[in-house]
């Protein structure tokens, strides 16, 4: 990607002023579930390097920081009266969905790009940004479920947006704190780091991380699944022993 | 303190989970319960996977009906010979509640199953023990102490397959037995509650088994199935979370002793108006749950992970 804007850059630097390029790196590129996890944070540092053949350009930078967690097949359901009971009838299907999002920016996504731009690159919680739906969809309510999914993902915390999420720590250099929510799933994060400038999208670089259980975690996930015969017999001889020992330790009371 | 829990894949506060099971293993070791009807919503209600909930709940009740199934054991207030009829019928209908519950979760539907047999069991149940208490309370309270009737032998009674229980001053047919035992242990693993609410009124009023026997039996029975459960669950579905399952232990067992304990001051109406109170509480929040306007009609599930 970046030696292909430093090709671009030579070949154009006179007339475009793309002469921007993006190095990002991750603090972390490991994520582990132990039993004290309650979530983390990674940082993402980035340097933005400029062509010294390109002009000084009058206004800031902006950037926009999007780490998208593992993608699922996500059902959102609406319940609706059926007599005097509300149970789940009507559905939409999502179909590779991210579980987590985390949107970071150095300023209102808005003063950043325009709306086309921001549902091209899928940047930001809105309901252009979240991909199509299966065909059986509820027809012409749409629309409802994808501000249903948004809503009910942002408040369980899976997606969030910090919209002065990314410092600039020095001219072309900044920072930003990527959250990973306590019921994080395991497997793939993307984090994608994009740089904007007066509307346009000058370059933009993807790094990504892992979040994976550790330790004690990964033993008893592992043997539970591994080993389920054993595991449930553990489990129960565990359960028969500790009622054992209440009947011994409250006799001698 | 957070702990992470490495199968439902979410912290929880230890605090919060062996203050709740405390509570739950109070009520249950006063009610000779195992209290899973409790446990089970109330772990949905803290953010546990329902899935993850049922299936832990076993070691759960398997722990709490340990103790109080010994302490009835050494006062011989148990009829094995019943327990095990119980049992054979009970491991049957774990067995098919199992794969039930796991036929219900690849369609979706588990949460609503779950709530609306909460709904039907749990009401009908409390019900009808709430009318029975009180009209034995009022009995009582005009004076008239009633001599135990001698009812004429229920026609089930005569069933073929008669088998002597003698500590229960039983003869009888063991296929009503065996048919409330399969439903019971179907039920059971279905909605991660042992069975304890049902065998008991069950066992009094169906059965005439005297009341000094039946709670002690009723544990034995729950006790064995309970070791069923978890394994099947384990095996089955890999949803029984070991973690998880010493806190609800560790709170149960301790609360259980002091409900036993407050127990042996109540008299058999209250006793049996105080837990129809606490079953129909449980039945009427799962009413709220489906019968009033939901704050937000919509929910999300995530199907399939793919990483």
């Amino acid at each position: 990607m970046r030696a292909r804007l430093a090709v671009a850059a030579v070949a154009l630097a006179p007339t475009v002023a793309s002469a921007e390029s993006l190095t990002v790196s991750l603090s972390h590129h490991r994520v582990q579930i132990t039993s004290t996890y309650t979530g983390a944070e990674l940082v993402v540092f980035g340097l933005i390097g400029r062509d010294a053949a390109g002009a000084a350009r009058a206004g800031g930078y902006d950037i926009v920081i999007t780490a998208r967690g593992p993608r699922a097949a996500t059902v959102v359901r609406e319940k609706q009266p059926l007599g005097p009971i509300w149970i789940n009838r009507a559905q939409v299907k999502f179909f590779d969905l991210p579980v987590t999002k985390a949107v970071l920016a150095t300023k209102p996504l808005e003063d950043i790009a325009e709306p086309e731009l921001r549902r091209r690159y899928r940047i930001g919680l809105d309901t252009a940004t979240i991909p199509k739906v299966d065909a059986s969809a509820a027809t012409g309510r749409e629309i409802e479920f994808r501000a249903a999914l948004l809503r009910l993902k942002t408040s369980s915390g899976l997606y969030t947006q910090n919209e002065r999420g990314v410092v600039f720590i020095a001219d072309n250099v900044f920072r930003g704190n990527v959250p990973v929510p306590a019921t994080a799933p395991l497997g793939n994060y993307e984090v994608e780091v994009a740089l904007f400038q007066g509307g346009v999208r000058l370059a933009q670089e993807t790094t990504n991380f892992e979040v994976t259980k550790a330790g004690f975690e990964q033993l008893v996930a592992r043997e539970s699944r591994e080993q389920s015969w054993l595991y449930g017999a553990l489990t129960a001889a565990v359960a028969l022993m500790f009622g054992w020992i209440a009947t011994v330790i409250f006799r001698r009371d | 303190m957070e702990f992470y829990l490495p199968i439902a894949e979410l912290p929880v506060n230890v605090g919060l989970i062996l203050a709740m099971s405390a509570a739950v293993g109070f009520i249950s070791g006063m009610f000779g319960v195992g209290g899973g009807f409790l446990m089970t919503p109330l772990l949905i209600f803290v953010g546990i996977p329902p899935a993850v909930a049922v299936a832990t709940v076993s070691p759960q009740i398997t722990a709490a009906s340990t103790t109080g199934a010994l302490a009835y054991w050494r006062r011989r207030a148990l009829d094995v010979r019943l327990g095990l009829v119980l049992l054979g019928g009970g491991i049957v209908g774990t067995l098919l509640g199992v794969l039930f519950f796991n036929a219900m979760r690849r369609v979706g539907q588990l949460e609503l199953v779950i709530t609306i047999s909460y709904v039907t069991l749990l009401g009908a149940i409390g019900s009808l023990m709430f009318v029975e208490s009180v009209r034995s309370i009022l009995r009582r309270r005009r004076g008239r102490v009633v001599p135990p009737r001698r009812l004429p032998r229920p026609w089930y009674f005569g069933l073929p397959l008669r088998l002597r229980f003698p500590q229960s001053r039983l003869y009888m047919s063991v296929i009503p037995l065996v048919t409330l035992s399969v439903a019971i242990g179907f039920v059971g693993a279905v909605l991660g509650i042992g069975g304890g609410f049902m065998v008991v009124p069950a066992l009094i009023y169906l059965f005439r088994i005297p009341t000094a026997v039946v709670v002690g039996t009723s544990l034995f029975q729950i006790l064995f199935t309970m070791i069923a459960a978890t394994i099947l669950h384990a095996v089955t579905n890999h949803s029984v979370d070991i973690v998880l399952a010493v806190l609800l232990i560790v709170g149960s067992v301790f609360g259980a002793q002091f409900g036993a304990r407050a127990a042996r001051n109540i008299k058999g109406e209250q006793f049996r108006l105080l837990l129809a109170l606490i079953v129909l509480a449980v039945a009427v929040r799962f009413i709220f749950e489906i019968g009033v306007t939901p704050a937000d009609p919509f929910s999300v599930v995530i199907s399939e992970i793919r990483s």
